[in-house]
């Protein structure tokens, strides 16, 4: 029996055979570049969690959390991959008080499913992540992802209210609660947001949920230069104005979103068409207030004597809102050896955009940019083909990047790339001066380094 | 406490800045809890290479440490339970910098709440926490306990409003955690740093957010003859999605109270008011004022009236924040409680606490942050009677386990500290206080800093040490 073949029938006697997948093909849908596990396990209650774990833990495996798989590419490669201990059976939702507006749901849970049934009840979790209709609720939370509505509702750290998890030594542990308000013991469920999988593994997330707007509706602006496009950002962010996003976005973005949303139907949307700079706003909220955003972008858009202007109506708003959303996903597709930086900055930071604007596309690729309005920018690099000469110019403009982003307390990081690349560059940015205790984090929950180790920051 | 400390301390930062005569130490010796623990000796540092030279020198002597702001704390987070160095960051309050474009200022932990409001109201900028308390404590001490305020409920504790921390670990190293956009690689110390009691590490620099004004603000007071209605008007606004700024609820017995003294507007024969307040856009604020007062109006108010101008909004707001203050006039003392409920479950907590209260003798004024279920129940009594102290001391154990019982948490804002410490095996395990204190550890390995807080003490509860360096807990009073 091979080393494989021995630990799926081991696990299996941990957690009965059903449970197990060990076949190739099975197997080939959990792979990390082209790493794929001995086995993936698919527990069906947070005891078979543990149990795994502790298996894992006693024998040394390496164990990668995953959920959809939708971004179990991201980070480096596992330095060990034995088994892929896939969440997604544990999707109920455990409790649900919609008139306190919590929930607290299973971390295998799909975010769509989850959607529906507080759709229901008109509320809503603001996890407005790329992959929405795969994804379930921890990787969206552990991928530490950017959430479309971040500027109106944060991140998951401002609506995560609790979380049980299973930690590195196989047991059940839990942090905050089920209530709004809360600061009992450590805030240790924060530290679970974009950790990757690498402390624990999460069976369940508490959130706050919030209700659905009554309406919602947003405007496409375009602009010839890169300059009006900025100097419009920053007249609407500093408006004090309750957008639910401001994304600003390139020509060559503009037009690979123009095909993304052509390939649902001719949409036509005008400034996309147009090529050069736009910016896509949204806004949500009572009739009124809608009315109100609408006409102050319609009234300063004319003012900052855009190119081109559409007001987009609850349809069409959305389609453009879900692709805008999806930019992530489709950007990785785009072409083959793509790679996205991901660079945060102060909201009117302009270095992500200086930084793209220095490294324009060449002959061997092309370059988009996405800029949200928390100061998130997302800068693609699309090869133009697969040729070694092209590979060399264009590690040196990712480095280049990278170094650039962070500089200061900017910080640059790698969302998606090719294993190659990855290879050459510093995934996760710089190591600053608490990495010594991001290791002794690590250590604290995760002692015989059990979960996805060396994928994260500085080899953790 | 060795002589020599002391004289090393004096040494280091001059003799004004280092107190350890008796009736000094005294002083130091409560916090705004029913808790005491005296230090041995009280430093103002004012740099935090001051502050890491300190540590060191305790870390020499073996003897604990703790930080202290304006010891307003409610926990007894303040206190030194084992004895040993108390820094006091009183003198450690300038605001560093005011980066107002990007909504951000960095400042000293010794700088005092709304001393940062003041700071960038010019600019259409405030700091959105507002504890009761934000004319005397500190930024550092808000960072230490993740306090609340009444706008809690819109706009989140200060854990959302933090973004970078300068740190003294334990063992004098200094670190910075977080970035200025709140978005730094790696995992989110600043996160866990926030609400850590200061049990973690000291706290020298902090960076906030800060909040743009809101174009329109509406206050309204809502005036009602029956608690319950008043209890179940809360439970329909949140059951409707509406979302105040504030929404706090004083029962009508401490309302005539607080009128006596503050002459705050507020009615002297109701059983209960709210104070709710709505923001944002101009449309957005007048729907929700007038989704809340149809509420307030099917659940009986007898009145609901809307703040006339800033003037009357600010004096409402007198009466809210200085409540507390008023209640200390009718008894020696009283004991604030801190405690969370699902808000669905309001009317059944409130009429719980009344049952309880009065089963025990004690009538308990009710002044809270409705809107996000974060009950303030306020025990009147005399710490001087020894019996009377302990039942008041056993009320609120069975109220706060009350709000446990109903799916709730033992403390909203007020923090765990030396006051419920022995109350966090109502709701965490062995496998979680494992977890809890290998973190602490990671730390603050020789439990050096605050040593007695957050974690029980008494026996049988997990593997609890109070570390090397500190006395035997004090127990209560
Ligand atoms: C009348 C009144 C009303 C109040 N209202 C509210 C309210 O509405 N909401 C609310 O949340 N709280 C309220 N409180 C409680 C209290 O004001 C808050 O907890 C406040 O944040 C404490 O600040 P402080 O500066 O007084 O800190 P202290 O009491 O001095 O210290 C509190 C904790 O912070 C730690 N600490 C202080 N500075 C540092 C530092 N630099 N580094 C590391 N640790 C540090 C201490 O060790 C201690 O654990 C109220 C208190 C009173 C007396």
């Amino acid at each position: 029996m091979t080393i494989a073949a021995n630990l799926a029938a081991r696990l299996e006697g941990v957690v009965g055979s059903s449970r197990v997948l060990a076949s190739e093909a099975e197997l080939l849908g959990y792979a990390i570049e082209d790493c794929l596990p001995a086995a993936a396990v698919r527990p069906s209650c947070s005891e078979e969690v543990c149990e795994v774990v502790r298996f894992a833990a006693a024998e040394k495996l390496g164990v990668v959390c995953c959920g959809s798989r939708s971004k179990l590419q991201m980070g480096m490669q596992a330095q060990r991959y034995d088994v892929a201990l896939d969440l997604c059976a544990l999707a109920q939702i455990a409790h649900y008080d919609e008139a306190d507006l919590t929930l607290s749901v299973d971390a295998g849970m799909r975010l769509e499913a989850l959607s529906k049934v507080l759709a229901a009840k008109r509320q809503f979790v603001p996890l407005a992540v790329p992959c929405l209709a795969t994804s379930t609720v921890g990787g969206s939370v552990v991928s530490g992802i950017d959430s479309m509505l971040r500027l109106q509702y944060g991140t998951a750290r401002d609506f995560l209210v609790g979380a049980e998890f299973v930690d590195g030594t196989g047991r059940t542990c839990k942090s905050g609660g089920r209530v709004v308000k809360n600061v009992t013991g450590y805030d240790i469920h924060k530290l679970l947001i974009g950790s990757l999988g690498t402390l624990a593994a999460i069976t369940r997330l508490n959130f706050r949920t919030f209700p659905l707007p009554e309406t919602s509706a947003g405007a496409l602006t375009g602009f010839s230069s890169a300059e009006a496009a900025l100097a419009f950002r920053r007249e609407l962010l500093g408006s004090g104005l309750p957008f639910s996003c401001v994304e600003l976005f390139d020509g060559q973005f503009s037009s690979l979103l123009d095909g993304e949303l052509g390939r649902l139907k001719d949409l036509g949307f005008a400034p996309l068409k147009a090529g050069g700079w736009s910016l896509y706003t949204a806004f949500a909220g009572e009739e009124a207030v809608v009315r109100r955003m609408k006409s102050e972008v319609e009234n300063r858009s004319a003012r900052a004597a855009a190119k081109s202007f559409e007001m987009l109506e609850e349809q069409r708003n959305e389609w453009l809102g879900d692709a805008l959303r999806e930019s992530f996903d489709w950007l990785r597709h785009a072409a083959r050896g793509v790679v996205i930086v991901r660079i945060s900055q102060k909201q009117f930071a302009t270095q992500g955009p200086k930084l793209f604007l220095s490294n324009p596309s060449s002959s061997g690729w092309r370059s988009a940019l996405l800029m949200s309005g928390s100061g998130t920018v997302m800068l693609a690099l699309l090869p133009e083909e697969e040729n070694e000469s092209g590979r060399e110019e264009m590690l040196c403009s990712v480095r280049e990047i990278l170094a650039q982003g962070n500089t200061g307390e900017n910080t640059a990081k790698l969302l998606h790339a090719p294993a190659w690349v990855k290879a050459h560059c510093n995934v996760w940015g710089d190591l600053r001066g608490d990495f010594l205790l991001m290791q002794r984090v690590k250590a604290a929950f995760d002692p015989a380094r059990v979960f996805s180790p060396g994928r994260f920051v500085g080899g953790i | 406490m060795d002589p020599a400390l002391i004289h090393e301390l004096k040494a280091l930062l001059g003799p004004a800045n280092v107190l350890s005569t008796r009736e000094d130490l005294m002083l130091y010796e409560f916090d705004g809890s029913v808790e005491k623990g005296r230090p041995d000796v009280v430093v103002f540092p004012h740099t935090t290479e001051d502050v890491a030279r300190i540590v060191k020198l305790a870390n020499r002597f073996a003897v604990p440490i703790v930080g202290r702001g304006a010891g307003t704390g409610l926990s007894g987070g303040a206190l030194a339970r084992g004895g040993g160095v108390m820094l006091v960051f009183a003198r450690m309050n300038r605001i560093l910098e005011l980066d107002l474009e990007n909504c951000r200022a960095v400042v000293q932990p010794g700088v005092v709440n709304l001393e940062i409001t003041r700071a960038v109201e010019h600019a259409g900028l405030y700091f959105a926490p507002d504890p009761s308390s934000q004319k005397s404590c500190t930024i550092g001490g808000n960072v230490a306990e993740n306090s609340g305020g009444p706008h809690t409920l819109a706009s989140g504790l200060t854990t959302n409003h933090v973004t970078a921390l300068e740190l003294v670990l334990p063992d004098a190293e200094i670190v910075r955690v977080g970035n200025r956009h709140g978005d730094s690689t790696g995992y989110d110390l600043c996160g866990l740093l926030v609400g850590s009691e200061g049990t973690l590490a000291l706290v020298t620099e902090i960076t906030v957010k800060l909040t743009r004004k809101a174009e329109l603000v509406k206050t309204l007071l809502a005036v009602f003859d029956a608690v319950g209605d008043a209890s179940r008007t809360v439970a329909e606004i949140t059951a409707r999605g509406i979302t105040p700024a504030a929404c706090e609820m004083l029962d009508g017995w401490t309302l005539a109270v607080i009128e006596n003294y503050l002459r705050a507007g507020f009615p002297r024969d109701s059983a209960a008011v709210l104070l709710l307040e709505v923001e944002g856009l101009r449309e957005a604020a007048e729907s929700q004022a007038a989704a809340i007062d149809e509420i307030c109006r099917a659940n009986h108010a007898r009145e609901v009236r809307t703040a006339r101008d800033a003037q009357d909004r600010d004096l409402l707001w007198k009466g809210r924040k200085n409540a507390l203050g008023a209640m200390g006039r009718l008894a020696p003392s009283n004991y604030v409680l801190d405690g969370v409920i699902p808000r669905s479950k309001l009317p059944e907590a409130l009429e719980r606490i009344h049952e309880i209260g009065t089963s025990a003798g004690f009538r308990i004024g009710n002044i809270f942050h409705a809107g996000d279920g974060n009950l303030h129940p306020i025990i009147l009594f005399d710490p001087r009677d020894k019996e009377q102290f302990a039942r008041a001391i056993a009320t609120a154990e069975q109220i706060i386990r009350m709000c446990v019982s109903l799916g709730g948490s033992l403390t909203g804002e007020h923090g765990v500290g030396m006051e419920k410490n022995e109350l966090m095996t109502l709701l965490f395990s062995d496998a979680d206080f494992d977890l809890m204190r290998r973190i602490h550890d990671a730390f603050n390995p020789d439990s050096s800093l605050n040593p007695g807080k957050i974690f029980p003490v008494s026996k049988g509860c997990g593997e609890i040490r109070v570390g090397r360096h500190s006395k035997t807990a004090e127990t209560r009073a």
